[in-house]
């Protein structure tokens, strides 16, 4: 065992003492930060470009928009068509654009809107809206006043109704619990994707380890003095370790600026208020009458949050993470005892690197429908288990499944690492030929 | 005393046999020369006597108790394949090698600071395995193979790839360790190193183990009964019509007032017979049995299929 430490040790700090993990460990957070900042700057800046608008105003209404945001809309009435609308945004480049209210806007408005450039989104959304109302609002005056019905309008408020549809969950034990689907897929979802990133970086780091000792012709060395199945368990775990260490600065460094940005970018949230309990919000929001619709969300999230779903989902994440990488580790291992260098390791990581890919997939579509037997058979079969559990779990699975899946990954665990074993060490020792799948079979059986 | 004992090893490949119960018994402070053409089955048996493979039959004694797991650490093993971590500092890396056969840091330093002087290889200590030509890394190589001072080492092909500086430093460094008592295996082609510093030999062909023994008691087995004799300068001599018919004449030349004939016999008769039917004819300075190297015997003996077992 001491010399298990001992490799651990050297798989570790060789790995984190070099360059390329300081920067990737610094630049993969900076990344995901400057894109998260250019989202928000995209979301919240704020529009200073000052826009004239112009408008040929067939229709009756009067002035229907005066301004929206920095857009500025003029009333003209200077004879524009569509025909020579390009002609005349050029003859007046302090116009952007010129947009044209049809005559019969009552029952069929088409707007068209001529600009040099694209119109913005939400400019788009906001001239739809200012009109839409203006032109309901009309309708509605007249079919009142022809009705002549006293205080119609309260009247018809007081029609308006409100549906809230609240998801529960009920447990085996009896017990009822809110669920609310958007916090419980986003959280399984983004175990599934960690742990398919953890094993597609730091497992194919294991066999491109074992190719490099190969290489090196090191091994043969290495091997008399540490027993093949102690060594590569060594590098499995030292490795894992640098994962581990990479992840933890990576969330704590992404964290620390999503943070920051909100802060900087949305000052008025107060993250106190986030903090606080969800009755003292419930009180808060009738004392105060904060939009109780907001509330709910925070209160639903504390709820979800409820310390024990946090420890129980923990656990569990910690044991399919684990699970999954030693399982894939072993394999990638042994595949690269097999081959000489790594070019010819694709003939065998295709197959490995599918069923990754599939548990990934089928991991995103538990997320809409957990029940659907495709999810539940691939939550219990090991190599896919890991993902599509971990995005089942927060929807609430039966104990038995949950149980056979662990159980059956441990199996696998154990069955695999030792065929893993059995052909890396002799794998480790064949140079210069190139292995089918039939001689790695055969050197199972070697004593 | 026997150190190192196999007995009846086997050893099966998918499609080939690579040991057929070979048994070899390594004298205490030998050097001990595994010899036999390529894939004779050398590289395997010194596997299983390092326990990097196990066999399928047959077991492995040192110093008469069972070998064991532990005992990896009494042993160091050059293999022929060899090679270091190309991005890692050399001497780092000799202290992690030294730290995987038991040693502890602060040993491992000390010990391997007083190799670096002697091999005056002190500045390499930081530099990266990859800056070092192929001789400076072999030197490194030998030096973490008996670091920890181990009972037993093997060297597989320890001269390939050596340049002749290192093979002689190489030499000179077995033969030493000798000395303080280690037990030397080594395997190689280099049947002039064999005759220099074996003390006992093992030819393995085919699988098959086909003779052991120490080194002088097998080249005098195989010394085929050939005597050279030097005669003062005797122009007429017919050495031919002297030896008699159990002998036969297989050169004869003369060479600075010397004639030198070499005969062989072919029926056993005492070499005396042929010395006394020379010396009253002729002035004899020197009478001779030809001790044939082991470049011969291995020849001999692979080329003529041997498979008797010669204990």
């Amino acid at each position: 065992m001491n010399n298990t430490f001992t490799v651990i040790a050297r798989e570790f700090t060789t790995r984190v003492r070099k360059k390329s993990f300081l920067l990737i460990t610094i630049f993969v957070p900076l990344l995901i930060v400057v894109f998260y900042a250019f989202l928000m700057w995209l979301m919240f800046r704020d529009d200073t470009n000052e826009r004239q608008i112009v408008v040929v105003n067939n229709s009756t209404l009067v002035n229907p928009i005066d301004t929206i945001g920095n857009n500025i809309f003029t009333y003209t009435e200077d004879t524009i068509t569509e025909k020579n609308a390009a002609e005349y945004l050029k003859n007046h480049t302090e116009y952007y654009a010129v947009m044209w209210l049809p005559e019969n806007i009552m029952n069929n408005a088409d707007v068209p809107v001529y600009s040099t450039s694209q119109v913005p989104m939400d400019l788009k959304h906001s001239i739809a809206e200012q009109l839409k109302t203006r032109i309901e609002t009309i309708k509605k005056d007249s079919l009142f006043e022809s009705l002549n019905i006293p205080d119609i309008e309260s009247k018809l408020d007081a029609t308006k109704a409100k549906v809230n549809v609240r998801t529960l969950i009920v447990e085996e034990t009896g017990e009822v619990k809110e669920g609310s689907a958007e916090i419980t897929s986003v959280i399984g979802m983004v175990a599934c994707i960690i742990i398919f990133f953890f094993v597609l970086m730091y497992a194919t780091q294991v066999m491109k380890g074992v190719i490099e000792e190969k290489e090196n012709r090191i091994i043969e060395v290495l091997v008399s003095s540490v027993k093949p199945f102690q060594f590569l368990l060594g590098k499995i775990i030292g490795i894992a370790a640098v994962g581990l260490l990479q992840f933890t600065i990576w969330i704590v460094l992404i964290m620390i600026a999503v943070v920051g940005i909100q802060f900087v970018a949305m000052p008025n949230i107060d993250m106190e208020a986030l903090r606080s309990t969800a009755t003292d919000l419930t009180a808060m929001a009738q004392v105060s009458n904060i939009d109780v619709d907001n509330l709910k969300v925070v209160q639903k999230i504390s709820q979800i949050l409820n310390p024990n779903f946090v420890m129980s989902f923990i656990g569990v994440f910690l044991f399919y993470f684990l699970g999954s990488y030693l399982l894939y580790a072993s394999l990638f291992a042994a595949i690269g005892s097999a081959v000489d260098n790594e070019t010819d390791s694709q003939q065998f990581m295709t197959p490995l690197s599918i069923i990754l890919m599939v548990g990934f997939y089928i991991g995103f579509g538990a997320m809409k429908n957990p029940e659907s037997s495709l999810a539940v058979w691939s939550s219990i079969i090991p190599f896919t288990s890991p993902m599509v559990m971990l995005v089942r779990f927060p929807f609430g699975v039966p104990a038995w499944e949950l149980i056979s899946s662990m159980l059956l990954l441990v199996a696998a665990f154990i069955f695999f690492t030792w065929l893993s074993a059995r052909i890396y060490r002799v794998g480790i020792l064949m140079y210069g030929k190139k292995t089918t799948w039939k001689e790695l079979l055969k050197w199972i059986t070697y004593k | 005393m026997s150190f190192f004992v196999a007995k009846n090893i086997v050893k099966n490949y998918s499609n080939h046999k690579a040991l057929d119960n070979v048994s070899i018994d390594i004298p205490k402070n030998s050097i001990y020369g595994l010899l036999g053409p390529n894939g004779a089955g050398k590289t395997s048996l010194i596997r299983i006597i390092t326990q990097i493979t196990a066999p399928d039959a047959g077991q492995l004694f040192l110093k008469g108790m069972p070998l064991q797991t532990s005992d990896m650490r009494r042993i160091g093993y050059l293999p022929e394949e060899r090679g270091l971590y190309k991005k890692m500092k050399v001497g780092e890396q000799a202290v992690y090698l030294a730290r995987l056969k038991g040693l502890s840091k602060q040993d491992a330093i000390k010990r391997l600071k007083e190799w670096f002087v002697k091999f005056e290889i002190e500045a390499w200590w930081d530099k990266k395995v990859e800056e070092l030509s192929k001789g400076m890394a072999q030197k490194v190589q030998f030096i973490t193979t008996v670091l920890h001072e181990p009972e037993l080492l093997i060297f597989d092909e320890p001269f390939s790839g050596f340049d002749p500086i290192n093979v002689e430093l190489l030499k000179s460094e077995m033969l030493k360790l000798r000395e303080k008592g280690t037990t030397i295996i080594f395997s190689t082609h280099n049947m002039a190193s064999v005759e220099e510093i074996c003390t006992h030999i093992a030819l393995i062909n085919k699988s098959k183990k086909i003779i052991e023994g120490p080194i002088n008691q097998i080249r005098e087995r195989y010394a085929n009964d050939t005597y050279k004799i030097v005669l003062g300068f005797q122009p007429d001599f017919e050495a031919a019509k002297y030896i008699g018919d159990e002998f036969e004449l297989i050169s004869d030349r003369v060479e600075d007032s010397k004639r030198e004939i070499i005969v062989q016999q072919y029926r056993p008769t005492p070499s005396n017979t042929l010395l006394s039917r020379i010396i009253g004819r002729a002035d004899v300075i020197s009478f001779q049995k030809i001790i044939p190297g082991m470049n011969d015997i291995f020849i001999k003996l692979v080329k003529g299929g041997v498979t008797e077992h010669i204990d």
